[in-house]
């Protein structure tokens, strides 16, 4: 194995959602699919998945809560172990899979990458990946936190089972994951039928790639299974009125799980700015399911990226500024009862 | 630092390369044997003046070895515990019916082999004894006297007597995930490796507590010195010893650091019988650091990448070394 392979991390993509929204339809279909590629897939039931060339290995979702009498720092202890084991056959897959059961929560498998220095060396998360049944899914972020979980967490959204329902139905159902989560990809698809550069490779978890941290628009119903950008802003962090119609569909506000979206044109001083997000992460970490941002710092000719999972947090230097861009700070919080008015006074106060 | 080390006492030139031809794991010495332990499939089996040989042991990923002077035992993720003795032969000792990966194994005294696989750890004794973990086994460990195995879970370790299944397991308790697991010589402590970037200790006598903590990164490696003097780990940038030679061991103390470098240590390996400790870095150097002064020697440049295996034989005579891409040797310190 040549050097510059064996320096390559390994991407991890996480496949999550809720029972019976089509999580091994899609697992089938990305190991089905004539792409030439071999996957480690790490599932929780030897269930029916169909492997010739593949690896497949069991897990427990054993989470274990790190010994700093913080509640939300948890890693997947069986993820830990099972990595370290794959490794050792690096070269002979990939890609890997982790298939999460239905009530998991995604945290503690994402968190694991940020921990554990060993496994974050040699792999990389690639994204988080929920599939949310079309017609069920409703009822389901009204009666099951696991699965608003899911959608709040993930990177990638597929509305599975668009055939079983309506047209209407299908908005309405995808504004109700926009009040969630206004910043995943959300795909539309029949069977998990989707083009599969669409879910792996995706690169969620790269500072280096996090370059749009707009909200992602809602699908065009023309544009049937694909997503794309809108130009039109849309501040999702305040709330709107129940049912409210915007462009054409309804939005939705979530009761107790909603992103927080700032912004800042004046340049931040870090010396404000650190102490007050690690200070946030610190009191907040369990509400906080997610946050990224985009900074720019007062006498700094570079970008500073920065990513979290609850209390976890991940930054650097990205790259200089490019000429023609706009010097401006963005940042996104994802979150249970978040405190927005204290969060938006707390950022404004960072600025030098 | 590298620099400054390239102009220290060598002994690089006694060095026999090897090509593990494939990423190594593991390295122990059967007699004056080298054997290194590839990430899979099978050892290379390297013995004095004869040429290297491949010896095939699994089906699939090797995940953890263990051994003495005549015997290496190993896990597989093909679900068997195998052997391989001083001539070379490889033998089956036990295949799980579940086909479940075999994460760790022990070996104890007398030779008898401990495996484990999920939350099952499993002794050969005269019969075959299981004990059920409360969660996935993170390491074993034979105690020094009588047939004991410490087995380490989350929150905490349990102390099994195989020969008394009806005798419940003494239980060792502290919060949080603990992967690894070391008894010192004398049986007095141990010491297990924890999800975060510290050990967890445990006075066996009165089950007191102690902390060792202070290391950047988890700690992946460790060892006794000669006679269990010191605890020697990875886990930073230098080597850490923690002293056990008194009654209350590291309690109210602090390391000794030695060998300080900018690459994190990867591998630590004791000598037999003096108190050395070799040191391997996330460069690909190899130190010898002798504990009385300080005083280093070198024993691989820094290379490629990162340093996955160390071993002496047991006279000390002999020292193996491999990295992460199979670039290995055997010195002769005679």
């Amino acid at each position: 194995m040549s050097e510059q392979v064996s320096a390559e991390k390994v991407p991890v993509t996480v496949l999550t959602g809720y029972l019976g929204a089509g999580k091994t339809t899609l697992l089938n279909r990305i190991l089905s699919e004539p792409h030439g590629k071999k996957y480690a897939v790490i599932v929780n039931e030897f269930g029916e998945i169909g492997i010739d060339n593949d690896l497949v290995v069991g897990a427990d979702e054993e989470v274990f809560e790190m010994n700093n009498g913080c509640i939300c720092c948890t890693v997947r202890g069986d993820l830990v172990r099972i990595l370290d084991g794959l490794m050792r056959r690096k070269g002979k897959f990939d890609a890997v899979i982790v298939e999460t059961t239905g009530l998991a929560d995604p945290a503690p498998v994402a968190q694991t990458f940020f921990i554990d220095e060993n496994i974050g060396r040699r792999t990389r998360l690639d994204a988080v990946v929920a599939v949310a049944d079309a017609k069920w899914l409703k009822d389901r972020l009204k009666d099951a936190p696991e699965a608003k979980n899911q959608i709040a967490f993930a990177d990638v959204i597929l509305i599975n089972k668009t055939d079983l329902v309506s047209r209407e139905e299908l908005n309405e159902v995808e504004a109700r994951i926009r009040a969630i989560n206004p910043y995943a990809k959300i795909h539309r698809t029949e069977r998990a039928q989707i083009p599969l550069d669409e879910v792996l490779g995706r690169h969620a978890f790269d500072l280096d790639r996090i370059l749009d941290i707009e909200p992602e628009f809602l699908v065009n119903e023309e544009d049937h299974g694909h997503s794309h950008g809108h130009d039109h802003h849309h501040d999702h962090g305040h709330s709107h009125a129940d049912g409210n119609r915007h462009g054409g569909l309804k939005h939705y506000h979530d009761e107790d799980m909603q992103s927080v979206s700032l912004r800042s044109d004046a340049p931040l001083d870090p010396d404000k700015f650190f102490p007050w997000v690690q200070e946030l992460v610190q009191k907040e970490g369990p509400n906080i399911l997610r946050c990224k941002g985009i900074l720019s710092f007062k006498n700094d000719d570079d970008r500073f990226v920065f990513q979290g999972v609850h209390m976890i947090l991940d930054g650097n230097h990205q790259r200089p500024w490019n000429k023609d861009e706009k010097r401006n700070s963005r940042i996104v919080f994802i979150g249970r009862n978040l405190p927005e008015e204290k969060i938006r006074q707390g950022f404004a106060s960072c600025t030098a | 630092m590298t620099d400054t080390r390239s102009q220290s006492v060598s002994v690089v030139d006694r060095t026999r390369a090897v090509a593990a031809g494939a990423p190594v794991i593991g390295a122990h010495f059967l007699g004056r044997a080298a054997v290194f332990v590839l990430g899979e499939e099978a050892l290379v089996f390297v013995e004095p003046e004869a040429e290297p040989r491949r010896i095939a042991i699994h089906g699939g990923a090797i995940l953890a070895t263990a051994a003495n002077d005549e015997l290496i035992v190993s896990g597989g993720d093909d679900g068997k515990v195998a052997a391989i003795n001083t001539e070379g032969e490889v033998s089956t000792l036990a295949a799980d019916a579940k086909h479940r990966w075999i994460d760790h194994v022990a070996l104890g005294p007398d030779g008898v082999v401990a495996w484990s696989a999920g939350k099952s750890a499993f002794v050969q004794a005269k019969e075959l004894r299981e004990f059920e973990a409360p969660s996935t086994v993170g390491g074993l460990a034979f105690l020094p006297k009588g047939l004991r195995l410490a087995v380490a879970h989350y929150n905490g370790a349990s102390l099994w007597f195989p020969n008394a299944p009806q005798a419940a397991p003494e239980k060792l308790e502290w919060k949080g995930s603990h992967l690894g697991i070391t008894v010192s010589p004398d049986g007095r402590f141990l010491v297990t490796t924890m999800q975060e970037p510290m050990l967890h200790g445990w006075r066996l006598a009165d089950g007191k507590h102690m902390r060792m903590s202070g290391y950047a990164t988890r700690v992946t490696s460790l060892g006794w010195t000669t006679g269990g003097r010191f605890l020697a780990t990875s886990g930073s940038t230098q080597l850490i010893l923690w002293p056990f030679q008194t009654k209350d061991g590291p309690m109210g103390k602090q390391p000794r650091l030695l060998a300080p470098s900018e690459q994190r240590v990867t591998v630590v390996v004791c000598h037999p019988r003096q108190e050395i400790v070799a040191i391997g870095y996330g460069d690909g150097m190899v130190l010898f650091v002798r504990l009385e002064d300080g005083a280093e020697i070198l024993a691989k440049k820094p290379g490629t990448t990162p340093v996955s295996a160390l071993a002496w034989s047991a006279d000390g005579r002999l020292f193996a070394f491999a990295t992460e891409d199979g670039e290995a040797g055997v010195l002769d310190l005679a």
